[in-house]
């Protein structure tokens, strides 16, 4: 694999530039500027196989030029009858053969690539964690970590993180564009991919496979940041404590609406002692909420989104599961205030952008 | 007895006519008539989804409106659009091609078209009942499990039907072909596109059971509380995407190989020359054929099949590029060389190359599995199938219907309004659909109901939408042709194109019996031959005789009414008892037709030698 990247770094580079000049996109989100290695996989077999049907395309489009140009009716030989051609050995056969060859060029590196990126054998070594879909998030469970969190998945920069996809309900497709391409989360199975990031930031990860109203608002964060906060972030996630947080005063009274109201039914928060492998809450579990970089997948974590959200969500995410919990705008704004106040960590989405 | 024969009589008799007719070159009209309406509607369809895409965070329609718009969309266009249209022209032409006077089965045929229409109705009427169906037109198992309301079960009633009709089609060709060649017509003098209409029929006949029985599974699931693919009761959803791949990869290649036949044909009457490398031709087309239900996984790369599956259906696929070059080049070879007529048809199949080759090259790039992990489900999946479905398919349906206007009605349609028509739709086509490969691999997954503002999506979607205006405009100004053409159109002669097989050896519109005299073919392009070397008519195969024809019949009509009833009754009995006596009583009606056409002797008629005669001299007169 690296030896084929080698040979073929040039024209890589010559042509990364010019779909730079293009417009690739947003980084980050986009497939075209890859920042992990499942991501620059593919991106380099997009890159050889988009030169070699370019060569193709370009055989063809000369032939069909000069076809139109110089076979086209022209005046004075109206009536003119051609020779009726029956085939040509020789030419079927280097038309037969060319292709051949061609396929060859792009299929050796094809599965190469595709054993390489399906190894596991290292798992063990690195870190495990359990990806689940669900209408219309997502939840991750760090295995050796003992960390519960949802939509914002925090991992290392520069290290093989293994992922354990499943679904909890339909089909769902799990997709970091710039980190690595899609995996299926299959009701009925766990498929495993890993992730290796290149650079610290907060990327966009999307679901692919329509699963529903909100298939196009089932967004999810990763976030990468230094082997030093990464240590830090499970720290602090492995040590809060919900009875004992400095809140505000009208927070409080949202943390006690929110018990009033029953939330933590569907919504866990903190609570490491009762770490369970393998349990996926009702609704997203709100451990570190306050850090979020959206919510809902796709809202602005404002005061104002989220009271809009407690008490209007259908019209804001067609199709989700959550409750509706007939609270006043007053109830709503003091569980907001609650939900904005748990910062758990130090390491956010913010101070990666930083 | 065309069109000015049967517009003498009353408008009842015309339309109880086209009811009970079981002439294939009516029924290939009837499904051109079926299959048009319903492209008309796909396309609606596909402008509510471009409006409402036209700029970020849009709110045109709900999200529960677009998955439904594009669920029906896909369903109406493949199922409803594309197949009945193709099938249509295979009804029309092919017959006339092999030199028969029908097809082998004309009440199947019949029995074909009008459960084809009362499918695609059923389906439709979902609109008017609760909600068309919202789970794509894949209708993966674990979403359709989980859709609520009717929808799904009407794709799976409409379909179920629809599918049978087109089953039928499919054996129907297949008998014919290989039954019903005229005289002298071996296969390795058959044109192109009536060998294309055969392996088409094959595929037909190996592919279609395989959705018939994933329909079957999802309807006991989603009715009788069966599990096939309910995970939670030990079922497995990944089964049903086999399944329908296993349909749905040969599907592509039903909608694709018929129209290689036609641009087979029209290369190579308008370049004035034989098709080059013929027999190469036909093998690549088997082939295509056969690797076609290779590779049905390539649509699964990221469900986890693991690395071995990956790899085989990642160079399986890849090595569908050979035979589609080796086309690709014979075509071009067809031209070199050639005096090349540039009018309408030959535009579509001009602009086929270019457009179908970027297809076919982004096929060869979809193969490639672990790229395919970023292009999977992404727009970019969606530009490629639209340009190979209408850079090839609709491309060819325009061709075809272009170079076999005349044949079917008599008057050619008008060149010019053709001609615009063709750039409107092409340049509409390039400006929509190009611009979606980028947009895929910039992070935009297809069935996506809104995509969000400062995720510089936003210019491409705007372009993609401006070209669909384009494209719509195209079909406006051929609809405008049709009417056009039938008012003031240009009388056809029998063979306005010059051309060479033996369609163009008899009268625009043919008779209903087709051949006075089935006509004797000595070699591959029969009419061109007699034109070179014989005096330019096609020599009679056979002695002047009576002529034995098949009645018309209402049975097919009545028969696929009774299913649409009970397909109806399949969907309601879970709701109400009610449901039960339409599914019985449509069944019971079904099956009645059934015994009354199984009891009742009907030996058809006779032309007798002297009309026929009549009719020659007639001819010889002209």
């Amino acid at each position: 694999m690296k030896r084929l990247l080698g040979k073929t770094k040039l024209l890589f580079l010559l042509s990364f530039i010019v779909l730079l000049l293009a417009g690739c996109g947003q980084e980050n989100l986009t497939a075209l500027i890859p920042k992990g290695y499942g991501a620059d996989s593919s991106f380099y077999l997009i890159v050889l196989t988009t030169i070699v049907m370019t060569f193709v395309f370009l055989a063809v489009i000369i032939i069909y030029s000069i076809v139109l140009i110089r076979f086209r009716k022209k005046k004075g030989r109206e009536d003119y009858i051609p020779k009726q051609v029956e085939g040509n050995k020789t030419l079927e056969t280097v038309w037969t053969i060319i292709p051949i060859i061609l396929v060859l060029i792009m299929a050796v590196p094809t599965v190469l690539a595709t054993f390489d990126l399906a190894d596991a054998s290292d798992a063990d070594e690195h870190i495990n964690i359990h990806v689940t879909g669900k209408q219309f998030w997502w939840h991750f469970d760090y295995e050796k970590e003992q960390i519960h969190t949802s939509q914002d998945l925090y991992i290392p920069v520069n290290t093989k993180v293994y992922l354990h996809v499943k679904s909890d309900d339909v089909l769902h497709s799990f997709w970091i564009p710039s980190l690595h391409g899609k995996i299926d989360a299959n009701p009925e199975n766990v498929n495993t991919i890993f992730i290796e990031a290149w650079e610290e930031g907060v990327y966009q990860g999307l679901c692919a496979e329509l699963c529903g109203l909100s298939h196009s608002l089932m967004d999810f964060k990763v976030i990468v940041v230094s082997e030093e906060d990464y240590d830090q972030w499970v720290q602090d996630m492995q040590s809060v404590n919900v009875d004992d947080e400095s809140l505000d005063a009208v927070a409080q009274d949202g943390k006690a609406l929110f018990e009033e109201n029953n939330c933590m039914n569907c919504h866990a928060i903190g609570s490491p002692a009762d770490y369970a492998p393998g349990r996926v809450p009702v609704g997203p579990d709100l451990t570190n909420f306050g850090n979020r970089d959206k919510f809902a997948g796709v809202l602005e974590p404002t005061k104002e989104n989220l009271v809009e959200w407690l008490i209007n969500n259908e019209e804001l995410k067609p199709g989700n599961h959550m409750k509706n919990m007939d609270l006043t705008e007053d109830e709503a704004g003091k569980i907001a205030e609650y939900l904005m106040q748990l910062k758990h960590s130090d390491v956010t989405p913010e101070s990666v952008k930083d | 007895m065309g069109i000015a024969a049967t517009e003498k009589r009353s408008i009842g008799a015309f339309i109880w006519d086209y009811l009970t007719t079981v002439d294939h070159k009516k029924i290939g009209i009837l499904y051109i008539l079926g299959g048009g309406f319903f492209f008309l509607l796909g396309g609606l369809e596909a402008m509510v989804i471009r409006i409402q895409l036209i700029e970020p965070n849009n709110d045109f329609v709900s999200a529960q409106t677009f998955n439904e718009m594009l669920t029906m969309h896909g369903t109406t266009m493949i199922f409803l659009a594309a197949m009945p249209i193709i099938i249509g022209l295979m009804n029309v032409a092919m017959p006339l091609q092999i030199g028969a006077r029908d097809v082998a089965f004309p009440f199947l045929n019949a029995l074909g078209f009008w459960l084809f229409m009362f499918g695609g109705i059923l389906l439709n009427l979902s609109w008017f009942l609760g909600g068309a169906p919202d789970a794509g037109w894949t209708s993966y198992a674990s979403l359709a499990m989980d859709s609520p309301g009717h929808g799904v079960d009407f794709y799976i009633s409409g379909l179920q039907i629809a599918g049978a009709g087109t089953l039928m089609g499919g054996i129907n060709f297949i008998a014919t072909i290989v039954n019903m060649r005229g005289p002298g017509m071996t296969y390795l003098r058959m044109p192109m596109f009536a060998w294309a209409t055969l392996i088409t029929s094959i595929l037909i006949l190996f592919a279609f059971p395989a959705l018939t029985i994933n329909l079957f599974l999802l309807m006991f699931d989603r009715m009788f509380d069966t599990a096939f693919f309910n995970v939670n009761l030990g079922g497995n959803q990944v089964i049903y995407q086999h399944l329908f791949w296993i349909f749905g990869h040969p599907e592509v290649y039903i909608l694709i190989l018929p129209v290689f036949g036609i641009f087979s044909d029209v290369f190579s009457t308008f370049s004035k020359k034989r098709l080059f490398g013929y027999t190469a031709m036909v093998f690549a087309t088997m082939l295509i054929a056969f690797l076609g239900f290779m590779v049905w996984a390539h649509h699964m790369f990221t469900v986890g099949l693991g690395p071995v599956a990956n790899a085989i259906f990642a160079v399986g696929t890849m090595a569908i590029a050979v035979p589609t070059g080796i086309k690709i080049f014979n075509w071009l070879a067809t031209m070199w060389g050639g005096n090349i007529t540039i009018n309408a048809a030959m535009h579509w199949a001009l602009g086929f190359i270019p457009s179908f080759t970027i297809g076919g090259m982004t096929g060869v790039m979809l193969g490639s599995a672990v790229a395919d992990y970023q292009y999977h489900d992404t727009y970019f999946v969606v530009a490629h199938f639209h340009y190979v479905i209408i850079g090839g398919t609709v491309f060819g349906i325009f061709a075809g219907l272009h170079y076999w206007w005349p044949k079917m009605f008599g008057k050619i349609l008008n060149e010019t309004l053709g001609k615009i028509t063709f750039w409107l739709f092409f340049i509409g086509f390039h400006l929509t659909f190009m611009i979606q490969h980028f947009l895929g691999l910039m992070g935009m997954p297809r069935r996506y109901w809104v995509f969000l503002e400062g995720r510089e999506l936003d210019l491409g979607n705007f372009i993609s939408t401006i070209g669909a205006f384009f494209m719509a405009a195209g079909v406006i100004v051929f609809l405008y042709n049709i009417i056009h053409t039938a008012i003031k159109g240009e009388q056809a002669g029998a063979d306005p194109w010059d051309g060479r097989t033996l369609e163009w050896s008899i009268a625009s519109p043919p008779p209903y019996y087709n051949f006075e005299q089935l006509p004797l073919t000595r070699g591959l392009d029969p009419l061109w031959i007699e034109k070179t070397e014989g005096n330019g008519k096609i020599v009679p195969g056979e002695p002047l005789g009576d002529v034995h024809m098949p009645n018309g019949s209402i049975l097919p009509f009545l028969m696929s009414f009774g299913f649409f009833v009970a397909g109806l009754g399949f969907i309601y009995q879970v709701d109400h008892w009610l449901g039960y006596i339409a599914l019985y009583g449509g069944m019971a009606f079904a099956i009645g037709c059934m015994i009354v056409r199984s009891l009742k002797d009907d030996h058809g008629y006779y032309i007798p030698k002297e009309e026929l005669e009549e009719a020659l001299v007639e001819r010889e007169a002209d």
